[in-house]
């Protein structure tokens, strides 16, 4: 065992470590040492990365001193390690392109709390990307939740304090569910790690004692991650958070948080139940199904809406419903193309919310579109950052959003039946949608502003944040140029995830 | 289904009704302190169902005081230590709802969450 076989533990101490001492430092140190941990955990994912890619499988690694049915253990492996990569590179771009626009929210001697709770959501997704223990993911969920709180609602106003509110709400009764189906799982099984947790599933599966149990536990932890996550007919708590948080925490919210949820459903279906058992309980279906209705209402809503904001956050919603589509076509071609969405979306989502929130400062913090126009000419960088991300989600080929929907179009096409016409419609009627919305929004950030209407002079955004976002750009440009590589990541790790 | 089966399994009967009421509370109470309590119910029923599951009758709680370690001699200690994490979940969730429900009643002066909706959606975003 080398050193760099230690990194993802050492990303995940470092995180929980920082959070702990950030508590003392006064707020320009903490955010100094914030962004130096996440780049830290940015690199060492990456060096990860590169070892899975020379290993031939994934590797456990064990926490603590006791071994694998006792003790608790992370397992490294290619799809984990890309999607820690992934995840921390949106982090960290969006914390050095946003983290002055939580200045305004956030007191000076409150700052270095938020930077602790910056810390403690990445230890969450890296922890929850890497366990290999359900009741390890349980406790980490509840941390992120905590967190993502507590970035939300550093906004004082009375709009966040009831999304937030609403938030928690919806959260705590998916953990309850979460909680639940993993108690009912121990109790069936008599193990909470993944290996042999699946080895006693399938031995259920064989002989049908306790068949029954085991479907309300599939249910349960499907829709207490479900609900956590925004899927379609739960997303009622995501517009208003992701609208009315600092633009900092919605991009890491909406880009990495929610995502993380996901991973752990996916985690869930190939590593403790077996993909074949989530068919035959039909669960998949269900998914597709809300995944369907996702993308397409989530566009519609998305469209009646006044507030720039609120479109973005619907958004949201529509994507979420592609992953979720994805993972419903119930292939492992679907589920590829939904862990490639998983990666774009990221990327994308965070650059929207940042851009927006720089469209907006320059248009006197008038969020509706009446007041954006020519915002695209007042801030030409976030102009044209937005306008390349939007492009992205409406699906314009040579950026990422072009490659998902092919992936998925293609991996329905190989289904037939139902399936596929469902999915080639969706996809048809969700690119018109899209392309409706956020064009609508493109011409009116570009389009002459009102003669009555005066816009404050605003300080002009640092270069260092235009060249941020400049750079993101070119990630999301690479995604859809340069996909190849890292599908064939996900597809070898898919494979080896079991 | 055989109806003693629910009551040879009285502790997980009582913790699914138990789980039903508090996540029924928690989600159509539109006041907000009953909610919050209602979110208690639901994380003491799981922790019922929790520490039932690893209770065994006749046997002792797992700290080896005279010498006897025989795995026979104990319950099974894994539930209890799931339990005990939970709980410390619960109480920072409840004191986080806690602090939430403060800071809106100081600013609206009621507990009614579709109120406080109203209220809110008159003010500027």
């Amino acid at each position: 065992m080398t050193l760099v076989h230690n990194f993802p533990f050492f990303s995940i101490l470092l995180c929980m470590a920082a959070g702990i001492f950030t508590s003392v430092f006064k707020a320009r140190v903490s955010k100094i040492l914030t962004l130096m941990v996440v780049g830290t955990v940015l690199v060492l994912s990456a060096l990860t990365l590169r070892l899975t890619l020379q290993l031939e499988d994934a590797y456990p690694f064990m926490m603590g001193h006791f071994p694998a049915p006792w003790g608790n253990e992370i397992r490294i492996g290619r799809l984990e390690a890309l999607m820690a990569t992934g995840f921390s590179a949106v982090m960290f771009i969006s914390l050095i392109a946003g983290f002055r626009h939580a200045e305004s929210f956030v007191s000076e001697q409150k700052f270095n709390l938020y930077c602790i709770m910056v810390d403690l959501a990445l230890a969450a997704v890296l922890v929850l990307i890497f366990t290999n223990d359900l009741f390890t993911v349980y406790v980490f969920i509840e941390i992120m939740t905590i967190a993502s709180c507590a970035l939300v609602v550093v906004r004082q106003n009375g709009h966040t304090l009831v999304a937030i509110t609403r938030y928690m709400i919806m959260h705590l009764f998916g953990s309850g569910l979460l909680l639940m189906g993993i108690a009912m799982l121990y109790g069936i099984t008599g193990h909470l790690l993944m290996v042999p947790l699946k080895e006693a599933v399938q031995q259920i599966v064989e002989t049908g004692n306790h068949l029954g149990p085991l479907t309300v536990v599939i249910a349960l932890i499907t829709a207490g991650l479900a609900i956590k996550s925004a899927m379609f007919p739960f997303h009622g708590w995501a517009p208003d958070t992701y609208a009315f948080a600092p633009p900092v925490s919605a991009a890491i919210l909406s880009g990495i948080i929610s995502k993380a949820y996901i991973f752990v459903l996916i985690k869930f279906f190939y590593r403790v139940i077996g993909l074949e058992v989530i068919i035959s309980q039909q669960i998949t279906q269900f998914l597709f199904v809300c995944g369907v209705a996702g993308m397409i209402i989530g566009s519609i809503m998305a469209i009646s809406q006044r507030d720039i904001r609120r479109m973005i956050a619907y958004s949201s919603v529509a994507q979420i419903g592609y992953i979720y589509m994805g993972l419903g076509i119930g292939t492992r071609a679907g589920v590829e193309a939904a862990l490639f969405q998983m990666l774009v979306h990221a990327a994308v989502k965070s650059l929207l919310f940042l851009s927006t929130y720089e469209l907006i400062n320059v248009s006197g913090d008038r969020k509706r579109f009446h007041y954006l126009h020519g915002a695209g000419y007042r801030n030409v960088p976030a102009g044209i950052v937005f306008t390349l991300a939007a492009m992205s989600m409406v699906g314009i080929p040579f950026t990422g959003g072009f490659i998902v929907k092919l992936n998925l179009a293609i991996s329905g096409i190989a289904i037939g039946g139902w399936v596929r016409v469902m999915v080639l419609l969706a996809l048809a009627l969700s690119t018109l949608l899209n392309s409706v919305y956020f064009l609508h929004t493109v011409v009116s950030i570009y389009r002459k502003p009102a003669e009555d209407h005066i816009y404050p002079e605003t300080p002009k955004m640092p270069a260092y944040a235009g060249v941020t976002l400049f750079v993101s750009m070119l990630l999301v440009v690479y995604l859809g140029i340069g996909s190849e590589p890292i599908l064939r990541v996900i597809e070898t790790g898919l494979k080896t995830f079991s | 289904m055989p109806w003693s089966l629910l009551y040879e399994n009285l502790e997980q009967t009582v913790a699914v009704i138990l789980f039903g009421i508090g996540f029924s509370i928690l989600l159509l109470q539109r006041n907000l302190i009953r909610k919050i309590i209602g979110l208690n119910i639901m994380d003491t029923a799981v922790y019922l169902f929790l520490a039932s599951m690893g209770y065994i009758s006749g046997r002792k709680a797992p700290i080896v005081v005279d010498g006897v370690t025989e795995v026979t001699a104990y319950i099974n200690p894994i539930p209890a230590g799931l339990v005990l994490t939970g709980i410390v979940v619960s109480v920072s969730f409840t004191a986080i709802m806690l602090a939430l429900t403060v800071r809106l009643y100081r600013r609206y002066h009621t507990l009614d969450i579709d109120e406080i909706a109203m209220l809110a959606r008159g003010e500027d975003a």
